[in-house]
């Protein structure tokens, strides 16, 4: 054994080095910088350390809003972008991905069940009672919203208890999401390719638009946007939109595919590029939209109008719930971020993209007068209306399409729904889509 | 020892990768299997056995017309990369004579593999769309008096995007099998007196089949599963077996979307099974 090998050297030195680093550590004085004192810990600023990772759809998971809450509140974010589906997916099957949820209410029948969301103690929300009334109470001046269709977020916004999966038909302490933005959706258009105004659901089918008109593919909206159009024509009634019975399922895509057949579409799109592409480039003129789609294709310099119908608009609602992994001091930031997006300065960043803020009053703060008047109070622009990243959607002396909040959002009709049905919905939209 | 070692070694050589074969093939497709027999309440899926999933999809004529549509998709796109592949491929491998070209020109073949899903779906726009350049063309000459609809968001448009996507799946197996063909055999035929249609049935041709099959079973593994060129191009209303199962994952229907997953991937096999009878890929290896 008088010859070293390499590997026998470097084993020796290794152990070498690795006992005189322990020895060196536990000799040193107490106190020096080797061998720090063990003081009593003092963590006052805890929460610094905490990362909240933030799940939803494209449109609410955007940089500024991340950058500001990290500035304003000083614990990090993590948001990740999905397609609806996908935001619904991983809320149901990977609870562990997710702090917090952020989609969309008519989601809710679906993700609740799954017990991965916690109630949202509504008293540890400051600003709860600056929410719009409909969202708390399903009041709403006793406008058309009152009696709207499907899944309207007021009949999902209430759990019965602390860790029920039930939904409350009246108010409790026991909130599924605090609303973060909504919207009242309509049909849009090309007023230089249609020519004139468009005022009903009904042109949807009109065989002037053949070839140029276009409907969500996404079964849970598309079939309501098919439903308001039926309506309109007389084609067909219904019992209750949000709800429909197999018949009616039946009988509305047997429409859809008389519609499909004869070309009336150009195109059936699922995601919001998809929907503003189609439009700026003219492929389509008059098709179901997003609102924040409108306002893409106007900044491409393109005209486009989000029609007022006569019939009323659907509305949609996102919100933001808690994941059920949330607890101590991460579940005490989670509710922090809650507080500081109801403080306004979200709702007016939401604002100038055409959303509307769960409490409007809180970010009326952050927005000028001029801003207030054109998205909240349907007046003229008295300067050009700029959004938050700085392009210019409307000239001075343009008014926001709809009008007010309150004309707008009263008259919703239906939400987007989950139905009873929901299976069969699908397995007859599949059927559309082969036909 | 050592007699042991040798008997032992082939298997200690393939256990790591037949681990992850197991683990990350075997295993999820063993599990999707397993779903397929769980009941689904509407929201949710319940650990059970049934048969339901199975009966709906082979009682319904959804499911005949959408495999239908997908077939008609995978002969036409086979056809059409054959078509055009096998030229290009003959192309490079026989009439450009330096093997630096021979690579530079191999490698333009895998551009439309540089743009994804959504640059794609946006710059067919301009070319095929209503206003886009192609019909611009026929109508400035004259050849149209009406914009040309069926250019995008329709079969037509569905089946280009797939044999623009796909097409090199094709082109570097027989490019691979041409490569390999020993270039005195084709001598030895030109001086027996072969003319250059019988070179190419009698010679080329068979020694190039095994490029055909692989570059067809790739064809048929993409194009049957295929969902998002099927959407983007037919504009959501083409139909195939991939975007059925998708529109029934993104509702949530999990156990059905397997079951539909379990006959594809069995439809799939058995086209692949064909294929293999006509021709003896490993034989040809």
């Amino acid at each position: 054994m008088g010859k070293f090998s390499r590997r026998q050297v470097l084993r020796t030195s290794l152990a070498a080095g690795a006992f005189l680093t322990a020895t060196r550590c536990a000799s040193a004085p107490k106190g020096t910088p080797d061998n720090p004192a063990p003081g009593p810990q003092v963590n006052t600023n805890q929460i610094k350390d905490v990362t909240l990772r933030l799940i939803g759809t494209g449109v609410s998971q955007i940089n500024d809003i991340r950058d500001k809450a990290q500035e304003d509140l000083g614990f990090k974010f993590d948001m990740r972008a999905l397609s609806t589906e996908e935001n619904n997916q991983i809320a149901i099957t990977q609870p562990d991905q997710y702090d917090i949820f952020d989609g969309e209410y008519f989601s809710l029948p679906l993700v609740v069940p799954s017990g991965n969301l916690q109630p949202i103690d509504i008293k540890r929300i400051a600003n709860y009672d600056k929410i719009v009334s409909f969202f708390r109470t399903g009041e709403f001046k006793g406008m058309p919203v009152e009696k709207s269709q499907g899944t309207a977020p007021f009949k999902v916004q209430y759990l019965t208890g602390p860790d029920s999966k039930e939904f409350s038909p009246t108010p409790t302490d026991y909130a599924t999401l605090i609303p973060f933005q909504y919207n009242a959706d309509t049909l849009g258009y090309r007023p230089d390719l249609v020519g004139r105004k468009i005022e009903t659901w009904g042109e949807l089918f009109n065989p002037e638009f053949k070839g140029k008109t276009a409907i969500l593919d996404i079964p849970q909206i598309g079939i309501m946007d098919a439903a308001m159009v039926s309506e309109a024509l007389g084609l067909m009634t219904f019992g209750d939109k949000g709800n429909m019975t197999k018949a009616e399922i039946d009988q509305i895509i047997e429409i859809l595919k008389e519609q499909k057949a004869n070309g009336q579409f150009r195109a059936f799109w699922k995601t919001f590029d998809e929907s503003v592409n189609l439009m700026s480039s003219g492929e389509v003129v008059l098709q179901s939209m997003w609102s924040p789609a409108v306002t893409a294709v106007q900044a491409q310099g393109i005209e486009c109008i989000y029609a007022p119908l006569k019939e009323g608009y659907r509305g949609w609602g996102g919100g933001i719930g808690l994941s059920k992994n949330l607890e101590g001091i991460q579940l005490d930031a989670a509710y922090e971020y809650m507080n500081w997006m109801l403080d306004g300065w979200v709702g007016a960043f939401l604002g100038r993209q055409g959303y509307y803020s769960a409490a409007p009053e809180t970010a009326r703060k952050f927005m000028s007068a001029d801003e207030w008047g054109f998205w909240y109070e349907g007046k003229a622009a008295t300067e050009p209306i700029v959004d938050p990243f700085g392009k210019t959607l409307a000239k001075a002396g343009a008014k926001r399409d709809g009008g007010s909040f309150e004309e707008r959002f009263g008259n919703i009709v239906c939400w987007n729904s989950t139905m009873k049905e929901n299976t069969y919905l699908v397995q007859k939209w599949n059927e559309l889509i082969a036909s | 020892m050592s007699a042991t070692w040798k008997t032992f070694k082939p298997y200690a050589l393939i256990t790591p990768q037949t681990l992850v074969f197991l683990l990350f093939l075997v295993f999820p497709i063993v599990m999707i299997g397993v779903v397929s027999f769980w009941e689904f309440t509407g929201y949710s899926m319940v650990p059970a056995f049934t048969l339901d999933n199975y009966q709906g999809i082979f009682t319904s004529d959804v499911t005949f017309k959408t495999y239908l549509n997908t077939f008609k998709f995978l002969g036409l796109v086979w056809l059409a990369t054959l078509l055009i592949g096998y030229p290009v491929a003959y192309f490079i491998a026989f009439h450009v004579p330096k093997l630096e070209w021979q690579i530079l020109l191999f490698l333009v073949c895998t551009i439309p593999f540089w743009t994804s899903n959504i640059i794609r779906m946006i710059s067919w726009v301009p070319l095929l769309g209503r206003e886009g350049l192609v019909n611009q063309v026929l109508l400035g000459g004259g050849l149209i008096q009406q914009p040309l609809e069926f250019l995008l968001y329709s079969d037509f448009a569905v089946v280009l995007g797939m044999v623009h996507l796909y097409i090199i799946f094709m082109i570097a197996p027989i490019f691979n099998s041409l490569m390999r063909i020993e270039r005195s055999l084709i001598t030895a035929a030109e001086d027996l007196g072969a003319s250059g249609l019988q070179i190419f049935k009698e010679v080329i041709l068979p020694l190039s089949a095994p490029g055909i099959a692989i570059g067809s079973i790739f064809i048929v593994t993409l194009v049957m599963g295929e969902f998002v060129t099927v959407r983007l191009m037919g504009g959501g209303q083409s139909a195939s077996v991939g975007k059925l199962i998708q529109t029934q994952i993104g509702s949530l229907q999990y156990p059905l979307a397997a079951a539909n997953a379990m006959v594809l991937l069995a439809v799939t096999m058995l086209i692949i099974v064909s294929v293999l009878r006509v021709l003896d890929i490993r034989k040809e290896l």
